[in-house]
């Protein structure tokens, strides 16, 4: 699996750029559905069936969704000497930008730089003080490696730091990644499955509006990153690295569904696998609109605990990784009711 | 000029009737069928050239009718009115404007303190909207109340006008513009090979509501919005975007606060720009949202795109805007319409 992860969290793919991620996703899970398709704003929504000789009754649809898009810039102007000005993607610290790369869909690479003189040593330095140089002496020759409107994406490899995954785009090629196994995984499914794999979802879940919407879920379940409380001097926050999946009761824009959670609860208890309640004070996920959609869906979140989220170098632990996967086969592998 | 009249009626966020009123009789004879729905949004459809098609492809345009302003909360035993604002508007403009307070526009001025009695301080700061107030003459609160009443709608009283160059100014360009070159563009053809729904929106400036619901009702399959759209062009001392410039053709929307575009459409507007001579600008990124942020989350989703008339003091009492601008929006959406089909397989 780690194999996988690596090269969906060094695919390109800032909100509204998912085009290469969906490919590579559509690649990994054709063979294992029995119907996907890419609808009007870009979402791969895919469809298990379920197995046949079921007990007479509907299966029950269920939707379990991770987002393709990542943070990253998009180029708001080009100047005269070929710099490029740029309007964040979704949560952009500016902190965690300078001394970094950005690449491009067509592989043109750049490095941040600030306006140093603008800036004092004890300011912290903003966004729209700060440019991109892609190496064009001129605006002529920026022009023709990139234009006004396109987005680029933190460029770093990933690697491995113990049992720990190091990588941009953890957030949520992870949950990606968990969703691919899973469908490759499944042997039994007495539900109507959608994996759908949304677009947007940095900029306001936008991809999942409209894919909810269209599948009409009896139930939904996200599976994204969230963020931890185990680092010096962190925000308290009662998640851990490798203390297992999170399972979610509340974020900024969600109440988990009771019956959802206790789902996952329930599942992970009867596997024996660690999991921890998340309560998350800033920030939501795909989840968020997936549970007002038309007459409402009950929802709730598998997150993975994620050290420095939003930043180059986004830590998740393995060990969590595989036991979410565990976890998402158990609860799909029976017939799901609240 | 149709420009003038829609810049010069009154339509706040929420009170959209005048100005729906006057588009009404200008597309009634232009459209096969119109109505206007719960919130209040005029939608008009001219009927697919092709009436053998099983269902034709539907194709949304939306230009909205509010504008921003105030409106009255309180009125002072002295007579004189507070009120907020409707919509994003910058404290600076207001002071020593004249207005047109309720449907029965009564004159008022917005009050300012003499520069004789400022002190120092005084100078150098901005006064905010709720230390301003609106003197429409009375001196009691009595007197206020025989002509406006807590609630009542007040637009700028800015007169329409030729400048130099193909110049107009105005208020209301943001989206009068845009309902205007809706209209030429419901006049310029008898069909097309869809059904075209020309909607006028309501309460844009206040979180695009009325296309929210427009959107789900129409159920289109792709959507346009028209707007006005801000323009930064004056000198400056860094080398930044102007966002947009007058005179330099429609604005196309990559990406914006509410929505990325659908690169497919703006594909096809830029193709066509290109093989017509029509010129075009892109619209700085991020900056802005309209009725497509709305319109492209409607049901399963629908892939949408924005032109814009640039337009210099946007969100104030008076915009400008440039006649070209105007003109090579309607012509490059007339142009891209009927390449439109090109974007689906054809029956």
């Amino acid at each position: 699996m780690k194999e996988l992860i690596a090269r969906l969290v060094e695919a390109y793919g800032p909100s509204g750029n998912e085009e290469q991620v969906r490919a590579l996703i559509q690649d990994e899970i054709k063979a294992h559905v029995d119907e996907a398709r890419v609808d009007a704003l870009g979402n791969l929504v895919a469809l298990l069936k379920s197995d046949p000789g079921g007990q007479g009754k509907p299966p029950t649809r269920v939707m379990v969704a991770a987002h393709m898009d990542e943070i990253g810039i998009i180029v708001t102007h080009i100047d005269e000497e070929g710099f490029l000005r740029f309007a964040p993607i979704g949560g952009l610290t500016p902190l965690t930008i300078l001394g970094n790369r950005a690449v491009f869909a067509n592989g043109v690479t750049g490095t941040f730089g600030m306006e140093k003189r603008e800036i004092l040593p004890t300011e912290k330095p903003k966004l729209d003080r700060m440019f991109l140089d892609i190496g064009a002496p001129d605006k002529e020759s920026a022009l023709k490696l990139v234009s006004v409107g396109d987005a680029a994406a933190f460029s770093r490899g990933f690697a491995q730091a113990g049992n720990r995954l190091l990588a941009k785009a953890m957030d949520d090629r992870i949950g990606c990644a968990i969703l691919i196994q899973v469908v490759k995984t499944l042997k039994r499914n007495p539900n109507d499955i959608y994996f759908v794999f949304t677009v947007q979802e940095e900029v306001g879940c936008r991809g999942a509006v409209t894919s909810t919407y269209g599948v009409q879920p009896d139930l939904a379940i996200a599976v994204d990153a969230t963020d931890t409380g185990d680092t010096p001097e962190a925000r308290p926050m009662n998640v851990t690295l490798g203390k297992g999946p999170a399972i979610k009761v509340k974020d900024a824009g969600m109440l988990a569904h009771p019956a959802v959670r206790r789902l996952l609860v329930e599942a992970a208890k009867g596997l024996g696998i660690p999991y921890q309640l998340e309560v998350l004070e800033g920030g939501s996920t795909d989840a968020m609109v997936m549970q007002t959609s038309r007459e409402g869906v009950p929802s709730g979140v598998v997150s993975i605990p994620c050290r420095y989220v939003h930043s180059p170098s986004e830590m998740v632990d393995y060990d969590d990784v595989t036991n979410a996967v565990k976890l998402l086969i158990k609860v799909l592998e029976d017939r799901v009711t609240i | 000029m149709l420009l003038q009249s829609l810049s010069e009626a009154c339509g706040l966020s929420g009170n959209e009737a005048e100005v729906r009123n006057l588009i009404l009789k200008e597309v009634q004879g232009l459209v096969d069928e119109h109505r206007i729905d719960t919130l209040g949004n005029l939608i008009t459809l001219k009927r697919c050239s092709n009436t053998g098609a099983a269902r034709p492809r539907r194709v949304m345009i939306a230009a909205h009718m509010d504008e921003v302003g105030l409106m009255v909360t309180h009125i002072e035993k002295s007579g004189h009115l507070r009120f907020s604002k409707v919509g994003v508007l910058d404290d600076r403009t207001l002071l020593s404007k004249v207005v047109l307070v309720g449907n029965d526009r009564v004159p008022g001025v917005i009050g300012a303190k003499p520069i004789h009695l400022l002190k120092e301080k005084e100078r150098h700061q901005v006064v905010e909207t709720d230390q301003m107030y609106i003197d429409i003459g009375t001196s009691s609160r009595e007197e206020t109340e025989r002509t406006v009443k807590r609630g009542d709608y007040v637009a700028f009283a800015t007169r329409f006008s030729r400048l130099e160059g193909g110049l107009v100014k105005g208020k209301a360009f943001d989206d009068r513009a845009g309902c205007a070159a809706l209209i030429e563009l419901l006049r310029g053809r008898d069909s097309y090979p869809f059904d075209l729904y020309g909607v006028f929106t309501v309460q844009e400036e206040v979180g695009l509501r009325g296309a929210r619901v427009a959107a789900y009702a129409v159920e289109p399959d792709y959507a346009f919005a028209f707007e006005g759209t801000v323009c930064d062009d004056s000198p400056k001392k860094k080398d930044l975007s102007p966002t947009t410039v007058l005179g330099g053709g429609p604005a196309i929307t990559l990406a914006d606060r509410s929505f990325f575009a659908d690169k497919r459409l703006v594909k096809l507007l830029v193709e066509t720009a290109e093989k017509n001579g029509i010129p075009y600008q892109f619209k700085q990124p991020m900056v802005g949202a309209t009725d497509a942020g709305r319109i492209h989350l409607a049901r399963e989703g629908v892939p949408s795109a924005a032109v814009a008339v640039p337009c210099r003091y946007i969100h104030s009492p008076v915009n400008i805007l440039s006649l070209s601008d105007f003109e090579n929006l309607i012509r490059l959406m007339s142009l891209s319409l009927v390449a439109l089909p090109t974007l689906w397989p054809l029956p």
